[in-house]
């Protein structure tokens, strides 16, 4: 599957993301799947990326309204309440500019397409593993410079 | 020393046996490889959140196949959560199976749905009951 990272290559990435003049990267895990949740949570904190989960769009855009900020959001499609095009839509009409990212098991490109179209800065599809998670990262690092 | 190597053997042919036989795929080795001192028990925590949502689910379509007529977008939405939560796991034979459950859906064919539903279900149960096999010999002392 070509998803597993080997220990040294975390260590660099810590070692990268987590510089003393750099703050520690933040994230939000957006699914609605317990199970989903559970796994992404524990990628992005073998990363050293501390992160926070939400179970839908809205409770993601509440928590942004709240005053929180995250570097990175995990975005599944298809959830209830508010779903993920939805959810990216509104975060950027706030003005929220953190690198969102696209999680589906979605794999139709017009599907793939309009999600892009809200406002994503990448799209995945499922499973995710650390070597996506790797490369969205490095759109972090390259926007922040 | 010798029973312990015996204990690691058998264990090691349990968890072969799951990819051997088409149950497991690769994304459950991803979730081994999540595994450490800090959360030595992630795997089968993991799996454990599978079986909560993943019961609910199947009872959830159950349900819905006893309705005359079958609403297929229900059931593709409902199917659609349990692959989700099956992929997630490495779940692989029931994986195949939510995919083609889809299909019939989408093709309206509520004969399909339910065969498929019903393989579904068995092999479930199988892959249920050799994973806590499997995790009941892994546990330490056991």
């Amino acid at each position: 599957m070509g998803g597993s990272m080997k220990a040294p290559e975390k260590e660099i990435l810590g070692t990268k993301m987590n510089h003393r003049h750099r703050p520690k990267i933040t994230a939000l895990v957006v699914d609605d799947n317990m199970v989903v949740r559970a796994i992404h949570h524990r990628l992005l904190q073998d990363l050293g990326i501390e992160n926070q989960v939400a179970v839908n769009g809205k409770e993601a855009v509440d928590v942004h309204s709240s005053g929180q900020y995250f570097d990175l959001i995990l975005m599944d499609m298809d959830m209830p309440v508010m779903n993920g095009i939805e959810a990216t839509r509104k975060l950027r009409a706030m003005g929220i500019r953190s690198t969102i990212a696209g999680i589906s098991s979605r794999s139709l490109e017009r599907e793939k397409q309009e999600f892009m179209e809200a406002g994503l800065d990448d799209y995945h599809e499922k499973p995710l593993t650390a070597d996506k998670i790797v490369s969205i990262l490095h759109k972090i690092s390259n926007h922040s410079g | 020393m010798e029973r312990n190597q015996q204990l690691r053997r058998q264990l090691a042919s349990m968890r072969q046996s799951l990819f051997d036989q088409g149950h497991l795929d690769e994304q459950f080795i991803l979730l081994e490889e999540l595994q450490d001192d800090a959360n030595p028990n992630f795997v089968e925590e993991v799996v454990t959140l599978h079986y909560r949502d993943s019961a609910r689910l199947i009872t959830t379509i159950e349900r819905a196949l006893e309705k005359s007529p079958l609403d297929f977008n229900k059931l593709d939405g409902y199917m659609h959560q349990f692959k989700g939560s099956s992929t997630s796991i490495g779940a692989k034979k029931v994986k195949a199976e939510s995919t083609q459950f889809r299909e019939y859906c989408e093709a309206g064919n509520g004969e399909g749905c339910m065969k498929t539903f019903q393989l579904l279900k068995r092999d479930y149960a199988t892959l249920r009951r050799k994973l806590e096999a499997y995790f009941q010999q892994a546990l330490p002392g056991a």
